[in-house]
Parts: C-alpha cells; structure tokens; sequence
C-alpha cells in the first residue's frame, strides 16, 4: 500500500492515524465533560505547589 | 547547504531572547498551573497538552530515534503507535485522574512523594528519588547529545564545543529561568515543534517527487547489501524478520546461494521492537516528570481536551521524525548531490561500525573530506568506497567494496565524471581546489561518518542533522534548530527540577527529616546533574546512544515503578511492603540485565568483564551467544513482569493496609 512493501509496517501507520483519530474524537465528544469544581485539597494543593515553586526560585521561605 | 550566516544567528537569538522574556514574564506574574488551580481559572487545555508534549517528546525522539529510523527504517513506527494510544490516550484518559486526586488528596508534589505517601512509606519516597536521581543523568544526557549533535551540524562546529554552548544555555534556562509549572514557554515551544515537523514532512516528501515515489524509492535503496543483514534487516518499509533462536542453514539452490546457521539472524527484530519500541512505548506511563503533570489541572475536563491536542501533536512529531529518518535513505542514495572542493582523500581509514568492548568491527574506506562553504576547512566526509580485505591467498574475508557506497564524483564546470584514482592523482596538482560535484550514493548510516578523536566512525546520531543540514537551505535548518532547541529544553529543564526535587525533597528532606533545607541541596542536586548530564554526552557519543540511553531510562522506571503506581492507584489491595519490593525488585534485574546479560550495555559498563572474563553471561569468549536471542532483549522484558509479579505475590502475603489509610488516599476530602 502507497509503496510500503511489509503489511506490518502500513498497518502500523494505520494504527498511528487510527490512534490519532481514537483521540481526536474522545477529545470532542469529551470536550465539555469533566468538569469539577475546586475542592478544599485541590486549593490547598495549589497553595502548597506555589510555595514549592517559589522556594525554588527564591530560596527556603521563614517558617 | 551548509553556510551560516548573520541571519541565521540572529533567529537563533530572537528565539532565545523570546523564550527568556516569557519566562521571565511567567515567573514575574507567577502564571504557574498552581496560580490557575489557586484562583479559579481554567488552564487552557491547549496549552497544558503542548507543555505535555513538549516535556515528552525532544531532541532524543527527533535526532536519536529518527536516526535509528534511517539505520533500520520505518520498523520504529510502531514506537509512535505506542507513543499516541499508550502515551497519550491510555497516559490522560485511565492514569491521568486518579493521579491528579490521589495527588491533591494527598498533597503531593514530585512523583516520589505520591508513591511515598499512598503507601504511607518514607523509604518508598526515598527509594524512588534515590533511583530518579542516578539514573536521569541518563536521559538528560541523551538529549543533550542529540542537540549538540544538531547544533554542531549547522554551525559548522566541533561536537565537544556545541556540547559546551548547549550545556550553557540548558544551565542557564534551568537554573536562572525555570520554574517547573511554567507553561507558557512549554506551549510556545511546543507550537513551533508542530510547525517545524509539518514542514519537513511535506517539503522531504515534495523533494523526493512524492509520496508512492519517495516510497518505491526506498523501496530499491532497500536492495542493496546491508551491514545489517545478517541480524535480520530486510529493507526499509519492512520489519526485520522476525524469529527466535538459531536460523536453521539453508543449503544453496537455484533459489539462492545457501547459508551457514545464524544465531543473530533474528536479533534486529528484538532490538527495535523490546528496546526502542516498548522500552519508550511502554516506559512513558512511569515517567516521574510527565506523571506530575496531571495533578497541575483544574479539572478532568482539561485531560479530556488534552487528549485531542496531545494526539495531533505526537503524531507530527515522532510521525514525522521516524518517517523522515526512513527516508533520508532515498535522499542520500539518489538525491544528494556534494558541491565543494575535495580537501584530502584518506585512504585505508577504518571507520567503526560499532565500538564496543570486544566488538569494534571496522569497515575499510577510502574517505573524501569535502569544504562546501570554501573556508579551506572540510565540512563534510564522505565514503568514496570500501576497500575489501582479503587473506594472504587472495580470498576476500571482507567484502566493504560491496557493503560500502560507491561515491560518484565529477567535475561541477563541465559535468565530466572522474575516477576516484584519477581525483586522487591530481589532487596535488590540476585538480587542487577544483569545485567538484559528489553524490555519495550512500545509506543513511554508511553517509553518516563522524570524527571521534582519532577515529572514524558511523553514527546514526548523525544522520538526521546530516540530512537537514545537507538537503534544506540553511534558513530551514535554523527552523528545524530552533524546534529542536524548544524540544530540548523544555525536556531538559523538566528532567533537572525532576531529578533536583528527587534528591532534595524527596530523598533528603526524608531521610533527615529537615524539612526547610531541601530547596539548597535540591539546587546543588539540579547542578551536580547538569554536570554528569554534560560530562556523559561529552564521552558516549556514538553507537546509538541517544536511543539507547532513553530506552534504558524509561524501561527501568517502567520495571521499578510502574506497577507500583497503577496498582496504587486503583487497588486498595497492595500492601507497602509489596511497593518497596516490586520497586526494589524491578530495579535490581534492570541493573543486573544491563550489567550481565544484554550483550551491547554489558559490554560498555565492562562489570561483566571486569569480574568474570566474559562480556556478557550468556556470550562466550568468542563474542557468539549461548543462548540466542536473550542477550538482545529488552532489560524491561524481564524485570517488569517479575516486578509485578512481586508485588501481586507480596500484597498477598501481607497485611492489608488500614482502612482509615486507604479512605485518604481513596475517598474524600480531609476533614477540617
């Protein structure tokens, strides 16, 4: 097919654009699904996450 | 064609002021995943797929696995099946919310902490950081090769001088610039890798006169004598063949001429698919780096959108690289065609075909060393042909006439072919500085010929900036640079704080219990990797490391974690001493296989040699397999299903875990 001479092969590219496809359309029919609203650990997660990464950049915060 | 110019550096610059400047924006107003999460806004699911991605996928994908691309051809496809619908579908859609509530339930940050902490277990945390930050070095290395191997291409530079300028611009973005939850430079970057590989896909294919021809092409390229065929290669758009053990002998016939029996005839097949394809195909589900990620969005919703992105772009990128490196064969074979002036023809020269203890077959070529951009300093080499060796009697014991190309070489004024002999005779005289034309007619592999020292060598590392140095024009070859440089560093800088937080928060931080100290010995962590990163891409260049050293990483965190974190995140069932166990147990036969048993990691970790004589344990002293095909298969073949195994088996055998632990880690939200 197209020139690739070993079946394993297109059918491996076949998979690569079936996969593609299989994401493609979970991401649309999916698109407005999921939505949570922010739990308590969701926002203190965040908070704590911030602080790891500003001590990254601006060294250990006073405790 | 190769010729930088002012306008070329200065792209590169822009590139690297823009990527300063919204970094620098993006730590100024502190626009990090957690800030979204913290104020209530949404991340844009486009934005967090490319960071994805872009962490994902670098220079090691386009450079290293593209060049084992053009060394054993589109066979590596199926990497990018694994890469789309395990990497992306299986990665967002099953192991991306559980990930982001057990993480926000328990309040975990690096990869080890959330294992540390499902199985309430400091020694997991430390364990697991423990393993991250030896073996990341690794990986970081792989794509920092692959990036000065590119940058060393188009700047017309030594390959140990780009390592140093690309080191101190990864040390700088990391270390100055890098906060881990910056995702605008992330999404910048990954939009220009998507833009970058469309292009090349389209304009190779557009070069080569299309799809069926590029294909048909690659197709008679694939006929002729392969240094791989004895260990399975069948041509380009084909698998190797497929076996297992010794290849009976075939007596000669009107069909063909017979052949001896063939311990190795099937060893290709093995090598492409348990270590480039599932060692990365499967190894991405475990990756500490990319896992975290996940806990940096607002809802499932953004995970679901990210799947759309995600696919498109991973498809465009190792689609595209691996394809391209396939047929980068057709181009150097049919294509490509040298303008320059011969600066010195080197005869006799042995190039390795590999170099490894014990093993560093070496094909006798005659060389030409070519300038192209006229500074009186050769760019280029190429094979003029292969010199067959022969024994005493006459007899060819090796035949490089017919393995090595045959380089066509003729004089660019009038078109004239010359004669290699004759190109030699007059090189001294009427024809020194004459402007030739030279179609090297070659593999991928045999046109990548490499210095290394003093040695000469081919390097599938090589051929992918050999190829877009030498049939794009210069501007695109900047394009396609800076696309790598944007998967390079975002990669990089996402390995550094990884493997930092490996050994200042998690193993630091735990094991002494100083909580406040873990951000200095995180930094000195982040530099001490750089270091080992820089100073192992100085010395490993060459035999398909790049691959190699990622295949090796993903596979061990694949074997030591990832049954570990799926069994964590969806049975209450196993136990903690189950975890440390099977994360024990998967990294010990990974060491043990890469140390004793797989023939070409044995060989270069010499541990095996060192203590017993032998370079592998299943390879006797004349360098054959005992016991075929093991000694090419895959370390994670092994140790990922005697770690899961442990762990099911030791979660059995142990007590289950309090229920007021699991409702923490399962159930809801803590009680104030």
């Amino acid at each position: 097919m197209l020139g690739i001479k070993d079946p394993t092969v297109w059918i491996a590219y076949i998979l690569c654009i079936a996969s593609t496809v299989l994401c493609v359309v979970y991401g649309l029919l999916c698109w407005n699904r999921g939505d949570e609203p922010a739990e308590k650990e969701d926002i203190r997660w965040a908070q704590e996450e911030k602080k790891v990464e500003q001590e990254l950049v601006e060294g250990p915060t006073k405790t | 064609m190769l010729g930088i110019g002012a306008f070329e550096v200065i792209v590169v610059l822009v590139y690297l002021l823009v990527t300063a400047y919204l970094g620098w924006l993006g730590y100024r107003h502190t626009k990090s995943a957690a800030d979204y999460l913290v104020a209530g806004r949404k991340t844009h699911p486009v934005i967090m797929a490319l960071s994805y991605g872009a962490t994902f996928i670098s220079t090691s994908a386009i450079v290293g696995f593209g060049g084992a691309a053009g060394m054993f051809g589109m066979s590596l496809i199926w990497l990018t099946v694994f890469n789309i619908f395990v990497g992306i579908f299986i990665a967002f859609v099953v192991l991306g919310g559980p990930t982001r509530h057990m993480g926000h339930r328990l309040d975990a940050h690096t990869f080890p902490e959330l294992l540390g902490r499902r199985y309430d277990s400091k020694g997991i945390q430390v364990l697991t950081g423990a393993i991250i930050f030896l073996f990341m070095p690794l990986y970081a290395a792989a794509v920092i090769i692959g990036g000065s191997e590119f940058i060393a291409k188009v700047f017309d530079l030594d390959y140990e001088k780009a390592v140093l300028i690309f080191s101190v611009i990864v040390a700088a973005y990391v270390v100055a610039g890098g906060m881990k939850g910056v995702m605008y430079t992330d999404a910048l970057q990954g939009g220009l890798m998507f833009v970058g590989m469309v292009l090349l896909l389209v304009w190779t294919y557009m070069m080569l006169g299309g799809v069926s021809q590029a294909h048909d092409g690659l197709n008679e390229v694939s006929n002729a004598p392969s240094l791989f065929g004895k260990i399975g290669f069948k041509g380009f758009t084909s698998m190797p063949e497929f076996g297992w053990g010794v290849k009976p002998a075939v007596e000669a016939s009107a069909a063909g001429p017979g052949s001896a029996a063939n311990p190795d005839a099937y060893n290709l097949w093995w090598i492409v698919i348990s270590t480039l394809v599932m060692g990365v195909g499967i190894g991405v589900l475990a990756q500490p780096q990319l896992a975290v990620r996940f806990m940096t969005v607002k809802s499932k919703k953004q995970l679901n959108r990210g799947v759309l992105v995600g696919g498109v772009f991973i498809l465009m990128m190792t689609g595209v690289a691996f394809t391209v490196g396939a047929l980068s064969n057709v181009y150097f074979a049919k294509a490509e065609v040298i303008k320059g002036k011969v600066t010195e023809v080197v005869t006799q020269a042995p190039v390795f075909i590999k170099k490894e203890r014990g093993l560093a077959p070496k094909a006798i070529c005659t060389l030409l060393r070519i300038d192209v951009n006229n500074d009186g300093v050769p760019d280029t080499t190429v094979v003029a042909e292969g010199v067959n060796e022969t024994a005493p009697d006459g007899k060819v014991t090796k035949p490089w006439a017919k393995l090595m190309p045959k380089a066509e070489i003729a004089d660019a004024a009038t078109g004239a072919k010359m004669e290699l002999a004759v190109l030699q005779a007059g090189l001294a005289g009427e024809l020194k500085g004459r402007e030739l034309l030279i179609r090297p007619r070659a593999s991928a592999f045999t046109r990548a010929v490499i210095r290394q020292g003093e040695d000469w060598e081919f390097s599938s590392d090589s051929i992918i900036p050999i190829f877009i140095n030498q049939a794009f024009p210069s501007w695109f070859g900047v394009v396609i640079l800076v696309t790598l440089l944007a998967a390079a560093m975002s990669t990089l800088s996402s390995q550094f704080h990884t493997l930092g937080s490996a050994i200042g928060r998690d193993v630091f931080e735990q094991a002494t219990g100083m909580h406040n100290r873990g951000v200095i010995v995180t930094r000195i962590g982040m530099i001490l990797g750089i270091i080992i990163a820089v100073t192992f891409s100085l010395y490993a260049r060459g035999g398909y490391i790049i691959p190699r050293a990622t295949a090796i990483f993903f596979g061990l965190c694949a074997s030591a974690f990832l049954p570990a974190f799926v069994g964590g995140l969806f049975f209450k069932r196993v136990t903690r001493p189950a975890a440390k166990a099977s994360i024990f147990v998967g990294f010990l036969v990974t060491v043990f296989w890469l140390a004793f048993i797989n023939d070409k990691e044995a060989r270069a970790l010499g541990l095996c040699y060192a203590l017993l004589g032998k370079h592998s344990l299943l390879v006797n002293a004349a360098g054959q397999a005992t016991a075929p095909n093991w000694p090419v298969v895959d370390q994670l073949f092994v140790a990922l299903p005697v770690s899961l195994l442990t762990l099911v088996v030791v979660s059995l055998l142990t007590k289950r875990p309090g229920n007021e632990h699991l409702a923490k880690c399962f159930q809801g939200h803590k009680v104030d």
